[in-house]
This record gives C-alpha cells, sequence and structure tokens, in this order.
C-alpha cells in the first residue's frame, strides 16, 4: 500500500468508529430524521460541523491548508441535490453509512452500496446529456459563503453557532 | 447529560465533535503528507468503483468515458477511506456488542413487509437515483454536508438543504402511511 492509501484507510477508519458510536449508520436513524421523529444524524452531523468549521477556517486564514469549494452550479446543486434527497429517503442509506452499516452487520445496505455503483456507471453513461443540459445552465464557480456575502467567516461562524446550539436545545426539550 | 449511552453508544453530540477534530486533523495531514488538501467525502469512490468493476468487462468503454477519465479510477486516499469506514465500524461493533445481522430493518418491514427481495429492490433502484444525484451535486452528506458546511461553501448549503428538504417530502410519502 502507498502512504496516500494507508493515510485514508487510518482515516476512514476512526471515521466509521465514530459513526457507529454515534449510532448513526443505521436506517432506522437516517429515516428517523427525514420522518422528524430522530435527530440524531442531525445532532451528530452538527456537532461535527461546529467543531470543524472552527479549526478548518483558522487553519485556511494560517495559511496551513488550502479551503476546497465545491463549485455552486445552479443546476447541478438543486436537480442533483433533489434526486440524492428522494434517493436517500427510499435508499435509507448516504454513500459513507451505507459502506459502514455493512460493517455493523446490516447486510441489506450491500444492495444499496450495489445500486449506488450501478448509479455511478449510470452518471457516467448520462455525463454528455447532463453537461449539455443541467450542468450548464448557471455556474457561480467555487464560492464561499463570506465571499457571497462580502463579510469575514468569523461573523458568520458565531452566528451559525448560535443558531445550532438554539436547535439542539429545541431538539433535547422537544426530545427528538 | 450522559455520554455513553446503556448499549455502549455515545452521545451523537460528543461522536460528531470528535468527528470534526478528526476533520480537522485528516485536513492537515493530506495537505503535509499528500502535498494537496482533501476533505472527508465518500460519493467520488462509487465511480472509482463502478470504473474499476466496468473495466473487467468493458475496458474500451471506461477508457472511451469522458466522465470516467475526469474523475481518474484508482485505489486513491478517499477509496481508502471509504474501504475504512467499514472496517471501522466492524470493530466498534463487535467491540460493544451492537454488531447485528440485519436483512430487513424494522422500520421498512412495517411498512413493506419482511420480504428481502423488496428490500433489496428499494435499496438498489434508491441508490442508483441517490448516486446520479451526488455526482451531478458533486458531493454527498460527507463532501457537501460535512465538508462543505465547515468551510461555508455555498453550494453545501444549497445541497444540505435539498437532501434533507426533498428527504423528508419523500420519506413521508413512502414512509408515513404504516402497513398495519
Amino acid at each position: 500500500m502507498t502512504v496516500e492509501q494507508i493515510l485514508g484507510l487510518v482515516t476512514g477508519l476512526l471515521f466509521g468508529f465514530l459513526l457507529q458510536k454515534g449510532r448513526v449508520l443505521r436506517f432506522e436513524k437516517q429515516l428517523g430524521a427525514m420522518l422528524l421523529k430522530d435527530m440524531t444524524i442531525l445532532k451528530f452531523m452538527l456537532s461535527s460541523i461546529l467543531v470543524g468549521m472552527v479549526g478548518i477556517l483558522w487553519l485556511s486564514d494560517a495559511g496551513i491548508l488550502k479551503l476546497g469549494h465545491k463549485p455552486m452550479n445552479v443546476g447541478a446543486v438543486v436537480v442533483g441535490g433533489a434526486l440524492f434527497g428522494a434517493g436517500w429517503a427510499i435508499m435509507g442509506f448516504c454513500p459513507g453509512t451505507s459502506v459502514g452499516a455493512v460493517g455493523e452487520g446490516r447486510w441489506h445496505a450491500l444492495f444499496a452500496v450495489a445500486g449506488m455503483i450501478a448509479g455511478a456507471a449510470v452518471y457516467a453513461e448520462l455525463y454528455p446529456f447532463f453537461k449539455a443540459t443541467v450542468l450548464s445552465w448557471k455556474d457561480y464557480g467555487k464560492i464561499g459563503l463570506p465571499e457571497a456575502l462580502g463579510v469575514s467567516p468569523w461573523v458568520i461562524v458565531p452566528f451559525f453557532w448560535a443558531a445550532v446550539l438554539g436547535l439542539f436545545f429545541w431538539f433535547e426539550k422537544r426530545n427528538l | 447529560m450522559d455520554w455513553r449511552r446503556k448499549d455502549g453508544g455515545w452521545s451523537p453530540y460528543l461522536a460528531g465533535a470528535l468527528l470534526g477534530l478528526l476533520a480537522i486533523a485528516s485536513a492537515v495531514a493530506t495537505t503535509k503528507v499528500l502535498g494537496k488538501t482533501s476533505y472527508l467525502g465518500a460519493s467520488t469512490t462509487f465511480v472509482r468503483a463502478a470504473g474499476l468493476l466496468e473495466r473487467t468487462v468493458a475496458p474500451e468503454n471506461v477508457a472511451a468515458n469522458e466522465y470516467f477519465a475526469s474523475q481518474k479510477i484508482k485505489v486513491d486516499w478517499q477509496f481508502m477511506l471509504v474501504a475504512g469506514i467499514l472496517l471501522g465500524a466492524l470493530i466498534s461493533s463487535k467491540t460493544d456488542k451492537s454488531f447485528k445481522a440485519e436483512g430487513v430493518p424494522p422500520v421498512w418491514e412495517e411498512r413493506f413487509g419482511p420480504s428481502v427481495g423488496k428490500r433489496a429492490a428499494g435499496a438498489f433502484l434508491g441508490g442508483i437515483v441517490a448516486m446520479v444525484g451526488a455526482r451531478m451535486a458533486d458531493g454527498c452528506p460527507s463532501g457537501h454536508g460535512l465538508s462543505g458546511m465547515m468551510q461555508l461553501s455555498v453550494s453545501a448549503f444549497v445541497a444540505l438543504a435539498l437532501f434533507f428538504g426533498v428527504g423528508i417530502v419523500v420519506a413521508h410519502i413512502v414512509y408515513g402511511r404504516r402497513a398495519s
């Protein structure tokens, strides 16, 4: 194995360990969030975003790492995001959690993995068509919210934290 | 608040916060070791897996495909990350005894019955639609949801809103009606 592959494997091992410990790999948890009954996966995701955001933005300011925004291509993100949401609800897993679910014994997730590999091949076949249509509508490029709003990221972070902490209190109060 | 749950699981706030630290450490490690910052993600790996599999039956088709060419079909950092997720979940669930062989999830069974075939079809077809969407949007709940949000990417806010917005609507349509 190359250094690159070993680094990926070790990082993934820890990632999978935390996903499993947070109990977010399960079909019931994913559906629970979409049925607005159990917000475990949102608590998990938003907690990691709150912590990760501060470190990533600070290290980027310090020049230690580079941000890598994904392009805000309107058709791609809106149509793709909607398709993903629909498929996610039926499948009950997202790409990362599907393989983790297989790891904790939920072998029906293998069908989801197989479907997603097939879906990737379908996308590759249809790519020329998407490129000429959905992907060509309007692309704002690789932009961050701070540039879009013309403010420092450190103005946005406190608002984001406050909003998410408020949401957490609400989840706990409502026992979600 | 209890950080440890009765079943050996951890509070999602704690596990999530630790994942945030891992995301930071991983971004730094990839920058230092690989020379380019890589963020946690998963869906590109499915393209590479598809390319590797398709290559065994139709290599010309893969070589000629513009999208496969742009994604570089190889076992890279993220591919091993996704493989690691499986191993990490296996180790965690085996050591705290939450590992459970399951062919049909209870929530699915309540609505569609105990048939493994139906569940397989749902997971497979849902998987196709979801992955076409994830590749179009250039990310999934890991790439957009975690990594994009941490960087305050505009695309992440829009993608995550649509993932959940449409997910909520479709989940209510599909699972809202309970089979008795």
